[in-house]
């Protein structure tokens, strides 16, 4: 096997990784892993050196943006399931904090924070993936910090304050 | 090594976080932090919220890599022998039932175990929905401008079919497709507007009583159930409850062969069948 194949193989337990946490759903998250796979393959010729990691997570985000472009042509407000889902309290409602927190992000910012804290990319790694300036890149994060924070605080979206 | 003392910023805290603070800078940030509880604080929370995501989801690559993403399959499949229609299908009925996918949401209000039919008819809708919009170049199998589409449909999914008219809310269809379904086949129909936004009629055989219109939604995309003469309905597209409600209610008349009401009642006309659900309790 090449190196070159070798090293998108060496990636792929990573991606599977940072794909489930964006998608939440290991199916969904295999599936943008298989086209990511698909399409660095195709495109052996058209790398040139450099971090093949960097390299695939852009390909597998870009995918991820997409997807989430065909199912949601236009931004929805609010959310109407999470309304009356009752899944707050319970046992796993601590486990699932981090994971409903994460949903709330704008993907940008969610694939900012998770590249940063999931996969360990550097910030210029993960402007080179979003083909934003680092400063972009850390507004993002700081952004998703803070929501995150808000969420765990307790500052329900709007809908949720109602008793 | 000298040290850099002008004041911290926010970004640094950040970047103290993540490991990408120069050395100059870090021991100006922890006198900054030692100083400063609330940025401190601050720091603790977000380290917290980075471990939180580790836990979560670390262990996914430690999971061993399933078959279907092995380099040689991949090679060899060039990743689309998985996409037949059936396989497609079968994907799409486990997004239905995965965890963080819309999973369970058509089911609530209902009772926490397994799905009923009419559930898991909803997310089979829903689920059929979600992968189809998205294909760009093959959203539907047989085009609307091709004779056999009504009359081969209605023959696979057992009932004379008619794809209702959709014109006046800028929806035009674009074809249909047969799936699988839970009793048998099931009939999608695939709508878009001019702008490209596209909504989805699916029908299939039911054993389950008569319903009125059911909503449900989440911030995706949305969905009209109901249940009619041995047949399940389920109109989805964007999250827009009122022009789905109408798309739902065009497409009810125009298949149950009704006239429509007249326009003052609308409002009634929905609230009956809204209302039935609520007296089925």
């Amino acid at each position: 096997m090449s190196s070159f194949r070798q090293d998108v193989e060496t990636a792929i337990p990573a991606l599977r990784r940072y794909a489930r946490a964006l998608t939440r759903n290991a199916e969904t998250a295999d599936d943008l892993v298989q086209d990511t796979l698909v399409r660095a393959l195709r495109s052996e010729h058209l790398f040139h050196g450099g971090e093949i990691r960097s390299w695939l997570f852009t390909i597998l985000t870009n995918l991820n943006r997409n997807r989430l472009r065909s199912l949601a042509r236009r931004p929805i407000a609010k959310s109407l399931a999470d309304e009356d889902a009752p899944d707050l309290a319970g046992p796993e409602a601590g486990q699932r904090d981090i994971e409903r927190a994460l949903a709330l992000l704008v993907d940008e910012q969610r694939h900012a924070l998770l590249l940063v804290v999931l996969e360990g990319l550097s910030y210029r790694e993960v402007a080179e993936v979003q083909a934003v300036p680092i400063g972009t890149v850390m507004s993002r994060l700081a952004r998703a910090r803070a929501q995150i924070k808000a969420y765990l605080d307790g500052e329900r979206p709007a809908l949720r304050r109602v008793k | 090594m000298t040290v850099d003392n002008t004041p911290v910023t926010p970004d640094e805290l950040h970047a103290l976080v993540d490991g990408e603070l120069p050395a100059d800078r870090q021991q100006a940030v922890n006198e900054w932090l030692a100083a400063h509880p609330e940025d401190a604080a601050l720091v603790a929370g977000w380290r917290a919220q980075a471990d939180a995501i580790r836990t979560h989801y670390g262990a996914v690559a430690d999971e061993k890599v399933p078959d279907r993403l092995s380099i040689e399959n991949v090679m060899r499949n060039g990743g689309r022998g998985w996409r037949s229609i059936a396989a497609a299908a079968a994907v799409a009925a486990v997004m239905a039932f995965s965890v963080g996918g819309i999973a369970g949401w058509m089911a609530r209000g209902a009772s926490a175990s397994a799905p009923t039919d009419v559930e898991s008819f909803g997310n089979d809708a829903l689920a059929a929905h979600r992968l189809y919009i998205g294909e760009v170049r093959h959203p539907i199998e047989v085009g609307a401008t091709e004779a056999h589409l009504l009359p081969w449909l209605s023959r696979r999914i057992g009932t004379q079919i008619r794809a209702p008219e959709l014109e006046k809310f800028d929806l035009k269809l674009l074809g249909g497709r047969l799936l699988p379904g839970m009793h048998g086949p099931a009939a999608l129909f695939m709508y878009e507007s001019a702008t490209g936004e596209r909504v989805t009629l699916y029908c299939s055989k039911l054993n389950a009583e008569r319903t009125g219109f059911r909503y449900n939604a989440n911030e995706k995309f949305a969905a009209v159930q109901w249940i009619e003469g041995g047949y399940g309905y389920v109109v989805s597209g964007p999250a827009e409850k009122m022009r789905l409600k109408q798309i739902a209610r065009s497409s009810y008349e125009q298949l149950e062969n009704r006239a429509p009401p007249p326009p003052a009642n609308k409002a009634t006309f929905i609230d009956q069948l809204m209302s039935r659900v609520d007296r089925k309790g």
